[in-house]
């Protein structure tokens, strides 16, 4: 119950496909069983990497601003957007700094290496260290759950429509068996040259 | 049993809170404000911890002020820049040896976009921009009331009605007497009190 992970609330689950990476995340933020808002999106871009970010609310938000800084900081510095693989290693060390404090989020990163062409997943734990994945990344209190969805639904090569179909049908019906989950989603298909970003409607209890 | 609670309309922020100062079972106080104006178009109402809730809120009044005296009078914090700028105090406070307890509803109205703001944080410094809003024992009367007759587009009369409805509910459900809200709103004209007619 006061487990920092699980006071707000919260999933993100991530994809690969055929050339195509989808991410995806809930919109509860709530304290304990009350619902304070349905709408607080956890996913957040930097360049070409897609941050989706869950646990404690108020450490979402400052890692979200964090990144922020740091990745516009690097653009000003490389004059180029940050690839996804550096994005991780940036999220990594940000995270082993606070080694013995740490912030109390499970991030996941999704993007397309524009240089490579290569879809990109990774997760982490709280103090940094990266759980690279071929197939998919989740995270949140309802990570259970989407482990279930996610093992039954997902295949190799995917194309980029079914691997929205894929990644929304998983996380909708995974957060629909947690309480603390939900009120909606938004997700993110991530091609070479496209982004479509889908508000979906879930179960409003 | 501090009672914070706000609402937004089309053009007005409704902010209220308690009248009463508590500690423990016994109200020491019966005309307590527990709102501070920020700048002319943004305030906040605060609860919590009873040193630290005053001691924050005039460290937050301080400084927006300082930043509207440095800049031009038309250059002043915009809602979201002032809920933003009290979130990363609270949030860095939240990792010090003695963290605020404070819990903060920010009420605004942005003259250049000519719309109110709401902003919701807790003392753990989580952010949530609503259309609604209550803090303590309050959240657990009035936002199943606000939840249902509130819409974005409502007016000021009838935000003072939904007022008056979760007002009446926490005279009856509390178990102690919070001794009345004051009201306040801000509107593009600025920040004004407003007289909540007592209960019927």
């Amino acid at each position: 119950m006061s487990n920092p992970f699980s006071i707000n609330g919260g999933a993100v689950v991530a994809m690969v496909g055929k050339d195509c990476v989808a991410i995806g995340c809930d919109l509860r933020l709530g304290m304990q069983a009350l619902t304070v808002s349905n709408n607080f999106p956890k996913i957040f871009t930097y360049g070409d990497a897609y941050l989706g970010l869950t646990g404690l609310a108020t450490d979402v938000t400052t890692m979200a601003e964090l990144f922020r800084y740091k990745v516009n900081m690097y653009r000003l510095r490389e004059e180029r957007a940050i690839e996804p693989e550096t994005m991780a290693n940036l999220v990594s060390s940000s995270l082993y700094e606070r080694r013995f404090g740490p912030y109390f989020v499970s991030p996941v990163i999704a993007g397309i290496n524009q240089r490579t062409g290569k879809p990109f997943i990774c997760g982490f734990d709280s103090i940094g260290c990266i759980d690279f994945a071929k197939d998919f990344i989740v995270s949140g209190t309802a990570s259970d759950q989407l482990f279930g969805t996610c093992e039954s639904l997902w295949e190799p090569d995917l194309e980029p429509e079914d691997l929205f179909e894929t990644c929304s049908q998983a996380l909708l019906n995974s957060v629909d068996r947690d309480a603390l989950s939900g009120w909606g989603a938004h997700v993110y298909i991530i091609t070479k040259d496209k982004v479509i970003k889908r508000l979906l409607k879930g179960r409003q209890d | 049993m501090e009672v914070l609670l706000g609402i937004t309309g089309k053009d007005f922020t409704l902010v209220a809170a308690s009248n009463a100062a508590m500690r423990g079972v016994t109200i020491l106080k019966a005309e307590d404000d527990k709102t501070r104006t920020l700048n002319s178009h943004t305030m906040m109402a605060y609860s919590g911890e009873a040193g630290d809730t005053v001691q924050f809120a005039e460290y937050i009044q301080a400084n927006v002020q300082l930043y509207g005296m440095r800049n031009n009078a038309n250059w002043q914090l915009s809602p979201p820049a002032v809920a933003s700028f009290i979130r990363q105090e609270l949030a860095r406070s939240l990792r010090s040896r003695n963290a605020y307890h404070v819990n903060l509803l920010i009420g605004g109205f942005d003259t250049t976009t000519n719309k109110p703001h709401l902003y919701w944080l807790d003392h753990l410094a989580s952010q949530a921009s609503i259309p609604y809003a209550a803090h303590g024992y309050a959240q657990y009367y009035c936002l199943s009331i606000l939840d249902k007759h509130h819409h974005p587009g409502i007016s000021l009369e009838k935000g003072l009605e939904l007022m008056r409805m979760c007002r009446d509910e926490l005279v009856k459900r509390l178990p102690i007497d919070f001794k009345g809200l004051s009201v306040k709103v801000i509107t593009a004209k600025g920040v004004q009190k407003i007289e909540l007619e007592t209960a019927t």
